[in-house]
Protein backbone atom coordinates (compact mmCIF):
# COMPACT_ATOMS: atom_id res chain seq x y z
CA UNK A 1 0.00 0.00 0.00
CA UNK A 2 1.19 3.27 -0.72
CA UNK A 3 1.54 5.55 2.39
CA UNK A 4 2.41 8.45 0.46
CA UNK A 5 -1.62 8.56 -0.78
CA UNK A 6 -4.14 10.81 1.19
CA UNK A 7 -6.28 9.91 4.27
CA UNK A 8 -9.50 10.17 3.02
CA UNK A 9 -11.16 11.18 6.59
CA UNK A 10 -8.64 13.52 6.73
CA UNK A 11 -8.60 14.72 3.23
CA UNK A 12 -12.64 15.38 3.35
CA UNK A 13 -11.96 17.04 6.72
CA UNK A 14 -9.75 19.54 4.76
CA UNK A 15 -11.89 19.46 1.80
CA UNK A 16 -14.98 20.56 4.10
CA UNK A 17 -13.29 23.14 6.56
CA UNK A 18 -15.55 26.03 7.06
CA UNK A 19 -18.07 24.53 4.69
CA UNK A 20 -20.32 27.74 4.41
CA UNK A 21 -23.05 27.34 2.81
CA UNK A 22 -22.11 24.46 0.62
CA UNK A 23 -24.88 22.00 0.01
CA UNK A 24 -23.38 18.47 -0.30
CA UNK A 25 -24.16 15.30 -1.96
CA UNK A 26 -22.70 11.89 -1.24
CA UNK A 27 -22.67 8.91 -3.14
CA UNK A 28 -23.31 5.40 -1.56
CA UNK A 29 -20.52 3.55 0.47
CA UNK A 30 -17.41 5.16 2.09
CA UNK A 31 -17.79 8.61 0.24
CA UNK A 32 -21.05 9.35 2.81
CA UNK A 33 -19.52 8.00 5.89
CA UNK A 34 -16.28 10.25 5.72
CA UNK A 35 -18.42 13.61 5.29
CA UNK A 36 -21.00 11.82 8.29
CA UNK A 37 -18.23 11.04 10.10
CA UNK A 38 -17.26 15.24 10.32
CA UNK A 39 -20.81 15.71 11.75
CA UNK A 40 -24.01 15.57 10.16
CA UNK A 41 -25.94 18.34 8.38
CA UNK A 42 -29.31 19.13 6.88
CA UNK A 43 -26.99 20.31 3.90
CA UNK A 44 -26.40 16.71 3.43
CA UNK A 45 -28.10 14.52 1.39
CA UNK A 46 -26.15 10.89 1.52
CA UNK A 47 -27.58 8.45 -0.86
CA UNK A 48 -27.54 4.43 0.52
CA UNK A 49 -28.22 3.36 -3.37
CA UNK A 50 -29.44 4.76 -6.85
CA UNK A 51 -25.30 3.92 -7.64
CA UNK A 52 -24.02 6.20 -10.20
CA UNK A 53 -26.29 8.88 -9.81
CA UNK A 54 -24.64 10.60 -6.91
CA UNK A 55 -23.08 13.56 -10.06
CA UNK A 56 -26.13 13.75 -11.46
CA UNK A 57 -28.67 14.27 -8.40
CA UNK A 58 -26.12 17.23 -7.76
CA UNK A 59 -26.82 18.49 -11.06
CA UNK A 60 -30.27 18.54 -10.12
CA UNK A 61 -29.20 20.78 -6.64
CA UNK A 62 -27.17 22.73 -9.01
CA UNK A 63 -29.92 23.84 -11.81
CA UNK A 64 -32.30 24.13 -9.05
CA UNK A 65 -30.12 26.55 -6.61
CA UNK A 66 -27.85 28.35 -8.96
CA UNK A 67 -27.26 30.86 -6.20
CA UNK A 68 -25.55 27.97 -3.83
CA UNK A 69 -22.36 25.84 -4.92
CA UNK A 70 -23.12 21.83 -4.64
CA UNK A 71 -20.44 19.52 -3.64
CA UNK A 72 -20.46 16.11 -5.01
CA UNK A 73 -18.36 13.37 -2.66
CA UNK A 74 -18.26 9.95 -4.43
CA UNK A 75 -15.71 7.12 -4.91
CA UNK A 76 -14.61 5.76 -7.99
CA UNK A 77 -16.42 2.39 -8.48
CA UNK A 78 -19.81 5.06 -8.02
CA UNK A 79 -18.84 7.77 -10.56
CA UNK A 80 -17.33 4.44 -12.96
CA UNK A 81 -21.09 3.56 -13.13
CA UNK A 82 -22.41 7.10 -14.13
CA UNK A 83 -19.58 7.44 -16.86
CA UNK A 84 -22.32 8.85 -19.26
CA UNK A 85 -23.42 11.49 -16.58
CA UNK A 86 -19.94 13.26 -17.38
CA UNK A 87 -21.40 14.12 -20.47
CA UNK A 88 -24.78 15.27 -19.36
CA UNK A 89 -23.22 17.45 -16.43
CA UNK A 90 -20.42 19.01 -18.92
CA UNK A 91 -23.02 20.38 -21.84
CA UNK A 92 -25.32 21.56 -18.82
CA UNK A 93 -22.34 23.54 -17.50
CA UNK A 94 -23.56 24.13 -14.27
CA UNK A 95 -20.54 26.65 -13.23
CA UNK A 96 -22.02 25.76 -9.52
CA UNK A 97 -20.92 22.05 -9.15
CA UNK A 98 -18.09 20.26 -7.85
CA UNK A 99 -17.78 16.26 -8.38
CA UNK A 100 -14.85 15.18 -5.90
CA UNK A 101 -14.08 11.17 -6.48
CA UNK A 102 -12.45 10.06 -3.10
CA UNK A 103 -10.36 7.58 -5.68
CA UNK A 104 -9.21 4.33 -3.78
CA UNK A 105 -8.66 2.16 -6.77
CA UNK A 106 -11.29 -0.24 -5.59
CA UNK A 107 -14.82 -1.15 -4.75
CA UNK A 108 -14.22 -1.09 -0.59
CA UNK A 109 -17.75 -1.97 -0.25
CA UNK A 110 -17.67 -5.71 -1.32
CA UNK A 111 -14.25 -6.02 -0.44
CA UNK A 112 -11.64 -4.04 -1.76
CA UNK A 113 -11.91 -5.47 -5.35
CA UNK A 114 -9.68 -3.23 -7.96
CA UNK A 115 -11.29 -1.09 -9.99
CA UNK A 116 -10.87 0.28 -13.31
CA UNK A 117 -9.04 3.37 -12.11
CA UNK A 118 -6.40 1.47 -10.90
CA UNK A 119 -5.73 0.09 -14.49
CA UNK A 120 -5.66 3.20 -16.22
CA UNK A 121 -8.68 4.99 -16.38
CA UNK A 122 -8.82 8.34 -15.75
CA UNK A 123 -11.83 10.36 -14.18
CA UNK A 124 -10.27 13.70 -14.25
CA UNK A 125 -9.14 13.60 -18.14
CA UNK A 126 -12.96 12.06 -18.72
CA UNK A 127 -14.12 14.82 -16.93
CA UNK A 128 -12.20 16.86 -19.08
CA UNK A 129 -12.71 15.42 -22.24
CA UNK A 130 -16.60 15.83 -21.36
CA UNK A 131 -15.91 19.48 -21.22
CA UNK A 132 -15.83 20.33 -17.42
CA UNK A 133 -14.25 23.77 -17.05
CA UNK A 134 -11.29 22.58 -14.31
CA UNK A 135 -10.25 18.87 -13.01
CA UNK A 136 -8.09 18.33 -10.65
CA UNK A 137 -5.87 15.56 -8.85
CA UNK A 138 -4.61 15.80 -5.27
CA UNK A 139 -2.03 12.89 -3.97
CA UNK A 140 -1.02 15.28 -0.55
CA UNK A 141 -2.99 17.89 1.56
CA UNK A 142 -1.61 20.69 0.26
CA UNK A 143 -3.36 19.95 -3.28
CA UNK A 144 -6.62 19.46 -1.04
CA UNK A 145 -6.21 22.80 0.32
CA UNK A 146 -5.56 24.13 -3.47
CA UNK A 147 -9.60 22.46 -4.04
CA UNK A 148 -11.09 23.74 -0.92
CA UNK A 149 -10.05 27.30 -1.97
CA UNK A 150 -11.22 26.32 -5.07
CA UNK A 151 -14.39 25.29 -4.02
CA UNK A 152 -15.19 28.79 -2.51
CA UNK A 153 -15.12 30.26 -6.10
CA UNK A 154 -16.66 29.90 -9.29
CA UNK A 155 -15.86 29.06 -12.46
CA UNK A 156 -17.65 29.28 -16.20
CA UNK A 157 -18.60 25.30 -15.58
CA UNK A 158 -18.44 21.84 -13.63
CA UNK A 159 -15.41 21.32 -12.26
CA UNK A 160 -14.30 17.29 -10.91
CA UNK A 161 -11.68 16.70 -8.71
CA UNK A 162 -10.10 13.48 -7.94
CA UNK A 163 -8.43 12.78 -4.70
CA UNK A 164 -6.11 9.78 -4.61
CA UNK A 165 -6.65 7.93 -1.20
CA UNK A 166 -5.75 4.92 0.51
CA UNK A 167 -7.20 1.93 0.30
CA UNK A 168 -8.38 1.13 3.76
CA UNK A 169 -12.38 0.90 5.03
CA UNK A 170 -12.05 2.56 8.08
CA UNK A 171 -14.22 2.40 11.05
CA UNK A 172 -18.06 3.59 9.42
CA UNK A 173 -19.72 6.52 10.59
CA UNK A 174 -23.46 5.61 9.42
CA UNK A 175 -25.41 8.88 8.05
CA UNK A 176 -29.37 8.28 8.64
CA UNK A 177 -30.76 5.74 6.02
CA UNK A 178 -34.45 7.28 5.81
CA UNK A 179 -34.48 9.20 2.68
CA UNK A 180 -37.72 10.76 3.17
CA UNK A 181 -36.14 12.08 6.43
CA UNK A 182 -33.28 13.41 4.08
CA UNK A 183 -35.38 14.96 1.82
CA UNK A 184 -37.62 16.62 4.12
CA UNK A 185 -34.35 18.41 6.17
CA UNK A 186 -32.69 19.35 3.25
CA UNK A 187 -35.84 20.94 1.60
CA UNK A 188 -36.88 22.55 5.10
CA UNK A 189 -33.04 24.07 5.32
CA UNK A 190 -33.71 25.62 2.06
CA UNK A 191 -36.67 26.84 3.28
CA UNK A 192 -39.32 24.56 0.78
CA UNK A 193 -42.32 22.54 1.81
CA UNK A 194 -41.62 19.27 3.13
CA UNK A 195 -45.14 17.99 2.59
CA UNK B 1 -53.06 12.04 -35.59
CA UNK B 2 -54.00 15.79 -36.54
CA UNK B 3 -54.12 16.10 -40.19
CA UNK B 4 -52.46 19.45 -40.40
CA UNK B 5 -49.36 19.64 -42.00
CA UNK B 6 -47.61 21.23 -38.90
CA UNK B 7 -48.12 18.56 -36.51
CA UNK B 8 -50.44 17.37 -34.28
CA UNK B 9 -51.39 20.12 -30.86
CA UNK B 10 -51.06 17.68 -28.55
CA UNK B 11 -47.12 18.78 -27.72
CA UNK B 12 -47.96 22.52 -27.22
CA UNK B 13 -50.89 21.15 -24.93
CA UNK B 14 -48.74 19.28 -23.09
CA UNK B 15 -46.06 22.01 -22.54
CA UNK B 16 -48.43 24.91 -21.54
CA UNK B 17 -50.02 22.56 -19.11
CA UNK B 18 -46.81 21.32 -17.99
CA UNK B 19 -45.82 24.84 -17.52
CA UNK B 20 -49.07 25.77 -15.58
CA UNK B 21 -48.34 22.58 -13.20
CA UNK B 22 -45.27 24.47 -12.07
CA UNK B 23 -42.68 22.28 -14.24
CA UNK B 24 -39.55 24.40 -14.54
CA UNK B 25 -36.74 21.64 -15.56
CA UNK B 26 -36.65 18.84 -17.70
CA UNK B 27 -34.36 16.12 -18.78
CA UNK B 28 -34.80 14.10 -22.32
CA UNK B 29 -33.42 11.24 -24.21
CA UNK B 30 -33.51 12.36 -28.06
CA UNK B 31 -36.68 11.14 -29.30
CA UNK B 32 -39.11 11.30 -32.31
CA UNK B 33 -42.46 10.81 -30.14
CA UNK B 34 -41.32 13.42 -28.00
CA UNK B 35 -39.45 15.75 -30.59
CA UNK B 36 -41.89 18.68 -30.42
CA UNK B 37 -42.43 18.86 -26.90
CA UNK B 38 -38.11 18.42 -26.37
CA UNK B 39 -37.96 21.26 -28.96
CA UNK B 40 -40.86 23.77 -27.44
CA UNK B 41 -38.87 23.00 -23.81
CA UNK B 42 -35.40 24.23 -25.00
CA UNK B 43 -36.83 27.25 -27.00
CA UNK B 44 -38.23 28.06 -23.31
CA UNK B 45 -36.13 30.36 -21.59
CA UNK B 46 -37.89 29.57 -17.85
CA UNK B 47 -37.44 25.69 -18.40
CA UNK B 48 -34.09 24.22 -17.48
CA UNK B 49 -33.94 20.97 -20.39
CA UNK B 50 -30.75 18.66 -19.95
CA UNK B 51 -29.81 16.48 -22.92
CA UNK B 52 -28.94 12.82 -21.55
CA UNK B 53 -26.90 9.92 -22.31
CA UNK B 54 -29.01 7.42 -20.77
CA UNK B 55 -32.14 7.74 -18.83
CA UNK B 56 -31.76 6.93 -15.71
CA UNK B 57 -29.39 9.78 -15.26
CA UNK B 58 -32.51 11.98 -15.55
CA UNK B 59 -34.11 9.93 -12.30
CA UNK B 60 -31.53 10.95 -10.42
CA UNK B 61 -31.63 14.48 -11.67
CA UNK B 62 -35.43 14.83 -10.60
CA UNK B 63 -34.47 13.93 -7.30
CA UNK B 64 -32.47 16.68 -7.47
CA UNK B 65 -33.92 18.95 -8.90
CA UNK B 66 -36.91 18.53 -6.54
CA UNK B 67 -34.54 18.83 -3.46
CA UNK B 68 -33.62 21.89 -4.62
CA UNK B 69 -37.38 23.34 -5.47
CA UNK B 70 -37.95 22.44 -8.85
CA UNK B 71 -40.40 20.19 -10.46
CA UNK B 72 -39.07 18.43 -13.31
CA UNK B 73 -40.58 16.13 -15.71
CA UNK B 74 -38.43 13.30 -17.85
CA UNK B 75 -39.28 12.51 -21.42
CA UNK B 76 -37.93 9.15 -22.81
CA UNK B 77 -39.07 6.32 -25.21
CA UNK B 78 -40.19 2.64 -23.52
CA UNK B 79 -36.86 1.07 -24.24
CA UNK B 80 -35.20 3.83 -21.82
CA UNK B 81 -37.59 2.05 -18.79
CA UNK B 82 -35.58 -0.65 -18.50
CA UNK B 83 -32.22 1.29 -17.91
CA UNK B 84 -34.31 3.08 -15.44
CA UNK B 85 -34.97 0.68 -12.82
CA UNK B 86 -32.39 0.88 -10.33
CA UNK B 87 -32.14 4.01 -10.30
CA UNK B 88 -35.51 4.18 -9.77
CA UNK B 89 -35.00 3.13 -6.25
CA UNK B 90 -34.34 6.71 -5.30
CA UNK B 91 -38.17 8.34 -5.60
CA UNK B 92 -39.69 5.22 -4.45
CA UNK B 93 -37.80 4.76 -1.30
CA UNK B 94 -37.52 8.97 -1.17
CA UNK B 95 -41.05 9.10 -2.00
CA UNK B 96 -39.96 11.93 -4.23
CA UNK B 97 -42.38 13.00 -7.23
CA UNK B 98 -41.39 11.74 -10.39
CA UNK B 99 -43.34 12.41 -13.64
CA UNK B 100 -42.11 10.43 -17.07
CA UNK B 101 -43.44 10.97 -20.09
CA UNK B 102 -42.80 7.51 -22.06
CA UNK B 103 -43.22 7.19 -25.96
CA UNK B 104 -44.33 3.36 -26.39
CA UNK B 105 -42.35 1.45 -29.50
CA UNK B 106 -42.92 -2.23 -30.05
CA UNK B 107 -46.88 -2.44 -29.44
CA UNK B 108 -48.44 -1.06 -32.57
CA UNK B 109 -47.51 -1.24 -36.37
CA UNK B 110 -43.80 -1.79 -34.99
CA UNK B 111 -41.53 -2.69 -37.72
CA UNK B 112 -38.97 -3.37 -35.10
CA UNK B 113 -38.81 -6.58 -33.16
CA UNK B 114 -35.87 -6.00 -31.48
CA UNK B 115 -38.54 -2.48 -29.82
CA UNK B 116 -40.83 -5.47 -28.67
CA UNK B 117 -39.66 -7.09 -25.86
CA UNK B 118 -38.86 -4.10 -24.07
CA UNK B 119 -42.30 -2.49 -24.95
CA UNK B 120 -43.93 -5.85 -22.81
CA UNK B 121 -41.85 -4.96 -20.45
CA UNK B 122 -42.14 -1.31 -19.64
CA UNK B 123 -45.41 -1.36 -17.96
CA UNK B 124 -44.62 -4.55 -15.75
CA UNK B 125 -41.42 -3.21 -14.63
CA UNK B 126 -42.71 0.02 -13.63
CA UNK B 127 -45.37 -1.40 -11.65
CA UNK B 128 -43.21 -3.53 -9.84
CA UNK B 129 -40.58 -0.93 -8.69
CA UNK B 130 -43.53 1.40 -7.33
CA UNK B 131 -44.51 3.76 -10.13
CA UNK B 132 -47.90 4.15 -11.20
CA UNK B 133 -48.66 3.74 -14.56
CA UNK B 134 -51.38 5.50 -17.01
CA UNK B 135 -52.38 4.88 -21.07
CA UNK B 136 -53.09 7.42 -23.16
CA UNK B 137 -54.60 6.16 -26.64
CA UNK B 138 -55.87 9.40 -27.93
CA UNK B 139 -54.58 13.36 -27.81
CA UNK B 140 -57.65 13.94 -25.74
CA UNK B 141 -56.84 10.54 -23.24
CA UNK B 142 -52.70 12.40 -23.47
CA UNK B 143 -53.68 16.09 -22.20
CA UNK B 144 -56.27 14.61 -19.41
CA UNK B 145 -53.86 12.10 -18.14
CA UNK B 146 -50.82 14.04 -18.25
CA UNK B 147 -52.40 16.66 -16.37
CA UNK B 148 -53.81 14.39 -13.72
CA UNK B 149 -50.33 13.12 -13.27
CA UNK B 150 -48.44 16.04 -12.66
CA UNK B 151 -51.03 16.56 -9.76
CA UNK B 152 -50.69 13.31 -8.63
CA UNK B 153 -46.39 13.27 -8.69
CA UNK B 154 -46.04 16.64 -7.82
CA UNK B 155 -49.21 17.23 -5.04
CA UNK B 156 -48.54 14.08 -3.30
CA UNK B 157 -45.11 12.88 -3.67
CA UNK B 158 -45.81 10.09 -6.46
CA UNK B 159 -43.87 8.53 -9.05
CA UNK B 160 -45.87 8.64 -12.53
CA UNK B 161 -45.32 7.05 -15.86
CA UNK B 162 -47.76 8.26 -18.54
CA UNK B 163 -47.28 5.57 -21.38
CA UNK B 164 -48.08 7.61 -25.14
CA UNK B 165 -49.84 4.86 -27.22
CA UNK B 166 -47.71 4.06 -30.43
CA UNK B 167 -50.72 4.40 -31.79
CA UNK B 168 -51.77 7.91 -30.73
CA UNK B 169 -47.73 8.73 -31.89
CA UNK B 170 -48.49 6.96 -35.44
CA UNK B 171 -46.29 4.58 -37.57
CA UNK B 172 -42.93 5.61 -37.84
CA UNK B 173 -42.06 6.30 -41.45
CA UNK B 174 -38.40 5.70 -42.08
Amino acid sequence: MDENLLDRREAVAVLLRDRGDLLVACGLGSPSYDVHSLGDSDANFYLWGAMGGAALLGLGIAQARPDRTVLVVTGDGEQLMGLGGLATIGVARPSNLVVVVLDNERFGETGLQGSHTGRGVDLAAVASGCGFAETRTARDLAGVEAMRAALHSRTEGPRLFVLKVRPVNLPRSLPPRDAVHLKNRFRAHLGLPVS
Amino acid sequence: MSTDTTGPAWPAELHRLLKAAGVGHMSYVPDAGHSSLIELFEADPDVVSNMLTTEEEGVAIAAGAWLGGQRSVLLMQSSGVGNCINMLSLPAIGRFPLLMLVTMRGEWAEFNPWQVPMSRATKPALQAIGVRTYCADTPEELVETVEAGAALAYEADQEVAVLMSQRLLGRKRW
